[in-house]
């Protein structure tokens, strides 16, 4: 079973969903903590107003103690409706004036106002403690007022609290899924853009995509760009390999086939000899064409995808050399090479460029003129690695340099030979190894043409 | 409802033989055979038992199999008792009904009450319903009730302003002739009084122009409500409107007054003991008083008073209306009246008002 691909849309969700999830609980939990704080403030200043009030109505009447108790205080405590209300009053011996006895008075007491909580009669009860001071001549110290009340007002107000946040964090939450969906709906419509312009695009178009699309989107326009580019680049190699191949396989073959007509109408058995064997040198030559065209269309290939390894420039070198005089025994020329004593690293497929520099060898044999020489160095710029081919011949006008990589089939195509051909190799090796091929005349007037690489920095 | 005959017909045999209790205790079973019955419903209560019947036997004939017991007992006792029970972990009964709602306040803040809730107690006004656990069932005004022959139409104090003045003069028909409860023994006489003393500023002058004509301060509604038919009192101030419009309707000698400056309602309050043995019959009952049929059964007993309209034979009570009208709400603010200090503070200003006065 194939695994759907993850959606961003639903990836978001759920990280939307988590960060909400877990921002909603604190927010709860805070709601729910300054609700009961809040709900405890506004109703202990009701406790402490009726606390103050009684204590007020406290005088001393004859050395005893006498509470004139007012209703106001207690029209303030059912001010928390549904709330069953306590007090008792006590004197300096701790004895109860009034109320009820069964009330725990506070761990402490202060002049000020003091705020205790206890269970009683089955529920839990918030008491306020009051105490007031006499210095009377028959009554001398204090008078402690306890009021108290269950908890249900402020339960009930507390969780109000909590609601009416919760209900505006919902609201927001929903607000930011809302806006979340938006946002990822807008941020990904480039990528629709970029859907639709590969679609509705020419399959042999392969030019660059221009789509409007913000920095995070860029970078796999520019991905997809480079892709296209080396995807033309081969494209184009590919085609005009097939249509240099086309082209110099036809004048052989025609060739051959005059030969063939000459041979029919001819009777005379040493001309026709001298036909067979003409023939047979065309059938060589034609064969030879054949090989190297294959090669080179295999080298093409494999210098885009071959894997890159460490590879030291100077046994490419040696490999051409030993490869150039296998295969060209007959033309009976000398190849110079000059090789630095130290390693030049690159990083590269080194069949690839065997091949590449043995165009170039056999492109200077063919067009140049002896002595060709092959040369491997270091640039003075340390970054830089060269491989390169000298020769004493013309070599290719100055005019056509920047073009001669590209377009081999008109540039050299003319030539039975297929010099151009060999070049867009080498070119095409270049390009796949991050280099360039680079022509240029020395001082002493030699053709040069060389393959640039990057150093593959260090030594072994 | 023919199968429901024979159940109607004990309930009635079981009423008439209304047994007289232990002390003052008057005892009625209504519905099926005490003894028989597994639906046992029952209720202590300060109303009187007679016209408290119906209303029970209106109650027991909807419920097949069930059975009444409704104790009259004084607001006092029922006070004591049902506390002493509360402490022992027991109920006095199912349902608790008293007129003294300060008694009723201070059971349920001392936590002797179980909460019920149902569309009925939703529908109560906030006044007559304090924690879902005390519930107002009735609607009676504090009067003032005169003999309708001895007192001219023109003489009938409207208010208490009217009555101030009508006390005035020194030489005035009322004087030694004016009742009111004597609010040392009165529970329901003293929470009057204190909740007319916090209402209006009339009080202070309205102690002194009562103690001025000598007056009587007695015990108990019928007492009093009889000295007025015969003459022996020609005016009573702060009478339960339940008792006066029911011997009104009855008696045309006894004419009632609902002050127009402002008149006291008093709704009999019905908490179910925190371990009644049979809370949810309780719980019926009172939706049963609490639904249209139950309040009609209360109106017909004049406990439930249609206070407004016009005096007519049918009604006949004088009043200003509706927006006069001042319902004591149970409220924790009842309790100051019980304090013992507040309490004797109370008391000791109206004797010597009233003592001075008779001097």
């Amino acid at each position: 079973m194939a695994r759907r691909p993850a959606s961003i849309a639903r990836r978001l969700a759920v990280a939307i969903t988590l960060i909400l999830g877990a921002g909603g609980l604190v927010v709860t939990v805070a709601a729910y903590a300054y609700g009961r704080q809040a709900a405890s403030e506004a109703y202990d200043r009701l406790l402490a107003g009726a606390a103050f009030e009684i204590g007020r109505s406290v005088s001393i009447v004859g050395g005893s103690v006498v509470v004139d108790l007012p209703v106001s205080a207690f029209e303030l405590l059912a001010l928390a409706p549904d709330d069953r209300v306590f007090y008792r009053i006590v004197d300096r011996d701790g004895a109860t004036v009034t109320g009820n006895e069964a009330l725990p008075p506070p761990p402490s007491i202060s002049e000020d106002v003091a705020f205790y909580v206890a269970d009683f009669a089955g529920e839990p009860v918030r008491l306020a403690a009051v105490r007031r001071r006499f210095a009377e001549r028959a009554y001398s110290g204090a008078v402690d007022v306890f009021v108290g009340h269950t908890t249900r007002a402020r339960s009930a107000l507390a969780w109000d609290i909590t609601a009416k946040a919760l209900l505006i964090l919902a609201a927001a939450g929903l607000a930011t899924v809302a806006l979340a969906a938006f946002a990822v709906r807008s941020s990904l419509l480039p990528l629709a853009r970029i859907e639709s312009e590969l679609l509705g695009r020419d399959p042999k178009d392969l030019s660059p995509l221009h789509v409007d699309s913000p920095q995070e989107i860029e970078t796999i326009v520019a991905a997809i760009n480079r892709f296209m580019e080396r995807l033309s680049r081969r494209v184009t190699v590919m085609q005009t390999l097939i249509a240099d191949a086309t082209h110099q396989l036809r004048t052989p073959i025609s060739a051959l086939r005059a030969q063939a007509e000459l041979a029919t109408a001819e009777d005379d058995p040493d001309r026709l000899r001298g036909i067979a064997r003409r023939i047979h040198q065309r059938a060589v030559g034609l064969g030879r064409l054949a090989d190297q065209l294959l090669n080179q269309a295999l080298i093409i290939h494999r210098a885009d995808i071959a894997e890159r390894e460490r590879l030291d420039l100077r046994t490419v070198a040696v490999r051409v050399t030993e490869e150039t005089d296998h295969d060209l025994p007959d033309m009976g020329r000398e190849l110079g090479l000059k090789l630095p004593d130290d390693p030049v690293m690159t990083r590269g497929d080194s069949l690839s460029l065997v091949e590449a520099a043995k165009n170039l060898v056999n492109n200077a044999f063919r067009h140049g003129a002896a002595p060709v020489s092959l040369a491997v160095a270091i640039l003075p710029d340390g970054a830089t690695v060269e491989l390169s081919v000298t020769d004493h011949g013309p070599g290719i006008p100055q005019d056509d340099w920047p073009d001669s990589g590209r377009r081999f089939a008109r540039a050299a195509g003319s030539s039975t030979q297929g010099a151009g051909l060999g070049l867009a190799i080498v070119n095409a090796v270049a390009e796949a190894h991050d280099g360039s091929l680079v022509f240029s005349r020395t001082p002493d007037g030699r053709f040069k043409a060389a393959l640039h690489l990057p150093a593959a920095g260090g030594s072994q | 409802m023919i199968r429901h005959l024979p159940a109607a017909l004990t309930g009635l045999a079981v009423a008439l033989t209304m047994t007289m209790a232990a002390a003052d205790n008057r005892v009625v079973t209504v519905g099926s055979a005490w003894d028989d019955s597994r639906q046992r419903l029952s209720i202590q209560g300060s109303t009187d038992i007679e016209p408290f019947l119906p209303v029970l036997e209106a109650f027991a004939n909807r419920t097949p199999g069930l059975a009444i017991r409704y104790e009259e007992i004084l607001t006092n006792d029922l006070h004591d008792r049902s506390t002493q029970a509360c402490r022992d972990g027991k109920a006095l009964a199912d349902l608790l009904i008293s007129s003294a709602i300060d008694l009723q306040v201070q059971l349920v803040n001392d936590g002797c009450a179980q909460p019920h809730v149902s569309p009925g107690t939703a529908a109560l006004p906030d006044w007559a319903n304090w924690r879902d656990e005390m519930f107002g069932i009735t609607f009676e005004p504090a009067v003032i009730v005169y003999n309708r022959q001895l007192v001219p139409p023109g003489q009938v104090p409207r208010s208490r302003f009217d009555l101030i003045d009508a006390l005035r003069p020194a030489d005035n028909p009322f004087l030694g002739r004016i009742a009111t409860y004597d609010i040392e023994r009165s529970g329901l006489g003293y929470l009057f009084a204190f909740v007319d003393a916090q209402h209006a500023t009339t009080f202070g002058r309205l102690i002194e122009a009562l103690a001025r004509n000598r007056v009587v301060a007695t015990c108990c509604s019928a007492d009093i409500i009889d000295g007025v038919a015969e003459g022996r009192y020609l005016l009573a101030y702060n009478m339960l409107g339940s008792y006066a419009l029911a011997r009104a309707l009855v008696d045309p000698r006894i004419g009632v007054v609902a002050p127009a400056d402002y008149t006291l309602i008093l709704s009999r309050a019905a908490v179910i003991p925190r371990r009644a043995p049979r809370p949810d019959l309780a719980k019926r009952f009172v939706d049963f008083l609490l639904s249209a049929d139950g309040r009609r059964q209360l109106a017909e007993a004049s406990l439930i008073v249609q206070v407004g309209g016009t005096e007519s034979e049918e009604h006949p009570l004088l009043s200003a209306g509706a927006s006069t009208l001042r319902p004591i709400p149970f409220s924790p603010a009842l309790l100051v009246g019980l304090d013992r200090q507040k309490r004797r503070l109370f008391l000791d200003l109206w004797r010597s008002s009233v003592t001075h006065g008779t001097d």
